[in-house]
């Protein structure tokens, strides 16, 4: 599967970026490509530059070179909800829900892309617009099951246990109609049983075709699910491969796995 | 029984006139209700998207003055130009005072939201007091400190209608009370579709918003467009019943007043700023029968910080709050763990429980 994705565009190109915060170089250099339905993990130690990789890749940090393209389509300049807009949606480390707000409300925020309202429609009552507003409710349903926090709808984002607001994250992403979901550490802080279903989640999303890029330090889950994995270390990239690729990298055992990784 | 309350209240309120003979205290009436309409447009921006503007008076104002001239007329020269303007009706010029209004407000939301929260504040303030100077020194259309004089109540109807002047408090009365039920039903159609959701979000978490494709700019502006013109047309019904208008209309007190109204009541909630504006619009008047003039001010400030120390996410909420317990006692893990999360930021709490409920209210 992985030597015919490869031959084919790249869904999302990532060329020479790099980012420097003053004199920091949080990225050096890093170019890397996720194919169509492939499902990537970007590994490394904490401040190798994965979540600045992130926030360049969607909108929320320019880079100080290099360019990012999804679809084809040049991501330089683009506002972050220009480039959910294209279908590249993320989820957060931390502020990954609207805490306040219940959790159905929560989806149906993130929904929005999906919604045409034309004002005076808004206004007038019209029933087109109740019928957009019903299916939208319909949709949200559907999510809620998808995640399986459907039983939670009427509570607030912010009273879920830690693993269920991490799924609502994912809920909202997903609402935004992503092509290309990349998700920030979504499990941690799971429990192991949390873990396993949310592994079940992104076998399912898979299954739908959406294109899945993942930062995680949960080692035996990023083996488990990945196609491949790229490793960052220093904001660089030192290893791009298959799960067993890397775990048989030497650089990526001396920078960081350590010894221990064949019991990983 | 939630959507029913608001229609009581309109009933009973359609019915003062009738029994409240004291000509004085339905001007009080009046005048709180166009201060409601006010401040239910500082609500869409500070409740919804949580902006707060301090220069909401400049669009109240604006909407007063141009409302004004164009019912008055005017000739000015402009570069040695001369413009002439002949008197429209009035109300004409109360739509044009809104449109006015509601274009500063596209203006200044395109200008400030680049930049948020505590510039956003600077930014309000500075364009009131600007606007505020041009009333003053721009004599020869204004009048300055002399103030517009004379200026023609509304006049209701058509041709094939006749036509009804509003001369009378009680006329006045129905008229702002017509208006207040309208803007109502705008604003809660306008908040519980996407465009207020999108809103609640943008205050709620700016970041997470943008993730899943909301623009800020967008709808930001919108809601400052929406709260302008609502704001000019609350000033040009002022100006209509008044009748006479000078620049002392664009006192930082009233956009304090407004500010106070939505807080006490509760910001993003639809009912908010009319409890606000009916106890703020008539505590001065009812505490006026019982103690001097100086216990007064200090009571009323004494209320106001009472009201945001003891509940401090507005009278609303915590009315809705306990209205909720009381309806289902079974779910009552639910609704204490709900209000502990409200109360944890207290400043932006109570706003979401409108959103909340109407949710239920609608599935």
């Amino acid at each position: 599967m992985n030597a015919q994705t490869q031959t084919s565009a790249p869904i999302l190109a990532v060329e020479h970026v790099a980012v420097h915060f003053g004199g920091l170089v949080a990225i050096s250099d890093m170019s890397f490509e996720v194919h169509e339905g492939e499902l990537v993990s970007l590994i490394g130690p904490n401040g190798a530059g994965k979540t600045t990789a992130f926030n360049v890749i969607t909108g929320f940090q320019r880079p100080t070179k290099g360019h990012v393209s999804f679809q084809g389509t040049s991501l330089d300049g683009l506002k972050p909800h220009e480039v959910t807009g294209l279908g590249l949606v993320r989820t957060f480390q931390r502020t990954s829900v609207f805490e306040k707000i219940t959790v159905f409300e929560n989806v149906l925020i993130g929904l929005h892309r999906r919604t045409a309202p034309s004002l005076l429609g808004t206004f007038l009552g019209l029933p087109g617009e109740r019928r957009a507003e019903a299916e939208l409710r319909e949709q949200a349903w559907e999510i809620l099951r998808l995640v399986g926090i459907e039983h939670e709808a009427d509570e607030l984002g912010g009273s879920l246990p830690y693993g269920d607001q991490r799924l609502l994250g994912v809920a909202l992403a997903l609402a935004a109609d992503p092509r290309a979901l990349l998700l920030d550490e979504p499990v941690s802080g799971m429990n192991a049983s949390e873990t396993g279903r949310f592994i079940d989640l992104l076998n399912r999303l898979r299954a739908k075709g959406t294109t899945i890029l993942l930062v995680e330090h949960d080692m035996p889950m990023v083996m488990k699910i990945s196609d491949r994995i790229v490793v960052l270390n220093y904001g660089r990239i030192i290893a791009n491969g298959t799960p067993s690729e890397i775990q048989n990298d030497p650089e990526v055992i001396a920078a960081y796995l350590g010894g221990g990784v064949k019991n990983a | 029984m939630k959507q029913v309350f608001p229609l009581i209240a309109l009933a009973f309120f359609a019915t003062v006139p009738l029994w409240l003979q004291d000509q004085y205290y339905l001007h009080t009436l009046v005048v709180a209700g166009i201060f409601m309409l006010a401040a239910m447009s500082l609500n869409l921006l500070l409740g919804y998207t949580g902006q707060l503007s301090l220069g909401h008076v400049a669009f109240f104002g604006i909407g007063a003055y141009v409302s004004a001239l164009t019912s008055l007329g005017f000739s000015l020269s402009i570069f040695g130009v001369q413009i002439t303007h002949e008197p429209w009706p009035p109300f004409i010029g109360l739509i044009l005072g809104a449109l006015a209004a509601g274009l500063c407000g596209y203006l200044i939301g395109k200008l400030a939201f680049r930049v948020r929260g505590a510039y956003f504040v600077i930014v309000t303030i500075s364009f009131a007091e600007v606007v505020r100077l041009v009333s003053l020194n721009w004599v020869e259309l204004t009048n300055g400190p002399l103030a517009l004089p004379g200026i023609p109540p509304l006049t209701l109807g058509f041709d094939w209608t006749g036509y009804v002047t509003l001369w009378g408090k009680a006329q006045n009365y129905y008229l702002v009370l017509v208006f207040i039920a309208l803007a109502y039903v705008l604003i809660k159609r306008l908040v519980q579709s996407p465009y207020g959701r999108a809103m609640i979000a943008l205050r709620e978490n700016e970041t997470l918003a943008v993730s899943v494709g909301i623009s800020v700019t967008k709808y930001l502006v919108l809601a400052a467009i929406f709260s302008g013109a609502l704001a000019g047309l609350a000033g040009g019904l002022y100006a209509h019943y008044i009748q006479i208008i000078d620049p002392m209309i664009f006192m930082f007190l009233n956009t304090v007043t407004m500010v106070i109204m939505v807080i006490t009541g509760g910001k993003g909630t639809l009912a908010g700023p009319i409890v606000g504006g009916l106890i703020f619009g008539l505590a001065p008047v009812v505490l006026r029968n019982y103690v001097g003039p100086e216990v007064q001010w200090i009571l009323y400030g004494v209320l106001m910080i009472l009201i945001v120390f003891v509940l401090p996410e507005g009278i609303v909420p915590a009315i809705e709050r306990w209205f909720n317990r009381k309806a289902k006692p079974g779910r009552k893990d639910g609704s204490a763990a709900g209000g502990k999360a409200a109360d944890r930021e207290t400043g932006q709490g109570g706003s979401t429980l409108a959103l909340a409920s109407s949710g239920k209210v609608n599935s």
